[in-house]
């Protein structure tokens, strides 16, 4: 410790040997000030704690015992599930599951159907995957080759794969058809109607302004209404255009104006150097957006665009209004099968329907979620 | 500055670079620019300078169409400056712009800014572009931050890789508009070390700044404007010890101290 030689007059109190680290207290390292900083901080935080984990106790158990173990995971009919004290009837999903899936498509031909969602999926991967390769090549496969494909692998090509017409299609088949062709066509068509409605050019700026605040000025259903009973109209009657095909063009223009208006947000939030940047260099208007602009701006709302894809797949329920069997439609008329007819039969088709659309609203999510984590790494500004 | 007059060996040619005539420029109904004359031969290096809000920038910047003029004509390297498109892309390739903010993209690394313009610009294999660029970043001294995006480098670095950038188009005229004035002070001398090397190789310049320093080094001639007018031009040696007009002599007095 300190040196106090008094005889030698040296009389130092300077400490000289290093102490050795102390311990941090017990109340600021692992679990106790885990739950102290994030569970119990204040009084109101330590009431909410205490009640979420009541709450969790009071839910959690009953629900798992309606899902799993009281659950009646497979029976020939809906006998056993009307039983007292059963739980969900899965065995009702299990055998509806061809119904929920393909509609009324043809058993035989089912096979069609699925070929399509696989070759799907793959390109969709092919296509948001960071570690694929070649997505110039994937591009044209998903967005030129993969629709006029699946067009007649769906429908039929004469002399090779029997017809089947839009009016048998439906399920989780249709759900995914609304929600793709929605998705893909938004938003290069939003992102038109964006740089329209910025445009100098006054009949394009008055043209997007009308169609943008004309479609977000009425609801979803009226848009599907119309496009049903409206669009044959303003056409000769060989040209009308196939039952199907109404809500999915009624569907991507209603997402289109809302698109509009996301991407219109990422484009004011440009610094006007970037635009001034691009023209000192000679980059023509196109090349400017293409190349600079659009890509910064688009990056910039992704939440917004995730979002309106998310609201986007929830209003394809809306399809069933004007009589197209969606997914959520084939649960709906399923349930009134009086071989399965029953008190759970309805939650069960439901909560079946809820995993279904919270499954693919999640992905999305996360998939946005790490596309903004990466790009946010490789763009430090 | 006793080393200015052996800067200036590169010779002025008679060609004409820019030639502004009468030109009028208005924001709604407020008069920027006023009967603006000022011819620029090639190989000239111009340094305009004036009170901020005097029109400076607004000039140059009407120069390749970045604002419009209302009245009068602009002429550049041949080509006059009207509302065809087309001749205000072809007046853009040949003009290049240094701005105050850089304006890097900064979703590009720097090799991509740099050759962005020459591939979809002047059709340019991405090769030969890349070539191009290196050579112009070594000119610049930055040659190693080829890969890195402009977010991670230094205020002095990037104006550095936006003159690069102008430069890989390669120019017949550069345009600078407050080049330094966005910097951190250690910043601006690697900045202006850089544009009186491209002044020494025969550039023509045009540059607004508040560099007086520079000015004396490198200016053929000095322009200043205030309240939207050429008020005096003049060789930098008479500027500075023999301004004619009193607004000169005032802006002077509060720039030098």
């Amino acid at each position: 410790m300190s040196d106090q030689t008094i005889g030698n007059k040296q009389v130092a109190f300077v400490r000289r040997d290093v102490t050795g680290t102390l311990p941090a207290p017990i109340m600021t390292r692992g679990l106790p000030a885990w739950l102290r900083e994030n569970m119990f901080s204040t009084p109101l935080s330590g009431v909410l704690t205490l009640s979420s984990i009541l709450l969790v106790v009071w839910i959690v158990p009953d629900m798992f015992r309606y899902l799993f173990t009281d659950a009646i995971w497979s029976a020939a009919d809906g006998a056993p599930c009307r039983a007292p004290g059963a739980g969900a009837c899965w065995a009702y999903v299990g055998a509806k599951f061809e119904y929920f899936m393909y509609g009324s498509y043809p058993r035989s031909q089912t096979w069609r159907v699925n070929l399509t969602l696989v070759i799907g999926a793959v390109l969709i991967l092919w296509l948001l995957l960071p570690q694929a390769k070649k997505k110039g090549l994937a591009a044209l496969m998903f967005f030129v080759v993969y629709p006029v494909a699946a067009f007649f692998l769906l429908r039929g090509l004469d002399g090779v794969l029997s017809l089947v017409e839009t009016n048998l299609w439906g399920g989780v088949l249709v759900s995914l058809l609304v929600a793709a062709v929605g998705i893909v066509v938004s938003l290069p068509l939003g992102v038109l109607l964006a740089l329209g409605r910025r445009s100098q050019l006054p009949f394009v700026k008055f043209f997007c302004v009308l169609f943008i605040e004309f479609v977000r000025g009425v609801p979803l259903i009226t848009v599907l209404f119309m496009a049903n009973t409206m669009l044959p109209l303003f056409v000769p009657q060989e040209w009308t255009p196939d039952r199907m095909l109404r809500p999915l063009i009624g569907v991507s223009l209603f997402a289109a104006a809302y698109m509009a208006e996301v991407v219109r947000g990422g484009l004011q939030a440009m610094p006007k150097g970037q635009f001034e940047g691009a023209m000192a260099l000679g980059l023509s208007y196109w090349q400017m957006m293409r190349l600079i602009i659009l890509p910064q701006a688009l990056t910039t709302v992704i939440p917004g665009i995730v979002n309106s894809f998310i609201a986007l797949f929830k209003d394809t329920t809306l399809v069933a209004i004007v009589g197209i069997f969606d997914f959520l439609r084939t649960v709906e008329t399923a349930r009134l099968d009086p071989v399965w007819a029953g008190p759970t039969i309805s939650t069960t088709g439901y909560v079946f329907a809820a995993i279904f659309y919270w499954v693919f609203c999640f992905a999305m999510s996360r998939y946005s979620q790490m596309l903004e984590t990466k790009l946010a790494a490789g763009r430090r500004r | 500055m006793a080393a200015s007059s052996l800067i200036k060996t590169t010779p002025v040619t008679n060609d004409i670079a820019v030639e502004i005539s009468g030109m009028h420029k208005w924001y709604g109904e407020f008069h920027v620019l006023r009967d603006v004359n000022l011819t620029v031969r090639r190989g000239e290096k111009i340094v305009i300078c004036g009170p901020s809000g005097s029109g400076k920038s607004t000039m140059i910047r009407c120069i390749n169409r970045l604002e419009e003029h209302q009245k009068g004509s602009i002429v550049v390297d041949g080509i006059p400056l009207t509302n065809d498109l087309k001749r205000i892309d072809e007046i853009r390739r040949d003009v290049g712009m240094v701005f105050q903010h850089f304006n890097l993209f900064p979703h590009l690394t720097v090799l991509e800014n740099c050759t962005l313009a020459p591939i979809w610009v002047r059709k340019m294999p991405q090769k030969q572009a890349e070539e191009i660029a290196m050579h112009y970043l070594s000119r610049v001294k930055i040659p190693d931050q080829a890969l890195k995006y402009p977010g991670q480098l230094s205020g002095g670095q990037q104006q550095r890789v936006a003159i690069a950038r102008s430069l890989c188009m390669s120019p017949k005229i550069m345009m600078f508009d407050e080049p330094t004035s966005a910097l951190d002070p250690e910043m601006v001398k690697e900045v202006l070390d850089t544009m009186v090397q491209l002044a020494q190789d025969g550039m023509t310049m045009l540059c607004v700044t508040h560099e007086m320093g520079f000015a004396r080094q490198v200016a053929d001639r000095v322009v200043f404007m205030d309240r939207g007018e050429i008020v005096e031009v003049n060789t930098p040696n008479e500027f500075f010890s023999n301004p004619q007009h009193e607004r000169t002599k005032l802006f002077l007095s509060q720039i030098l101290h």
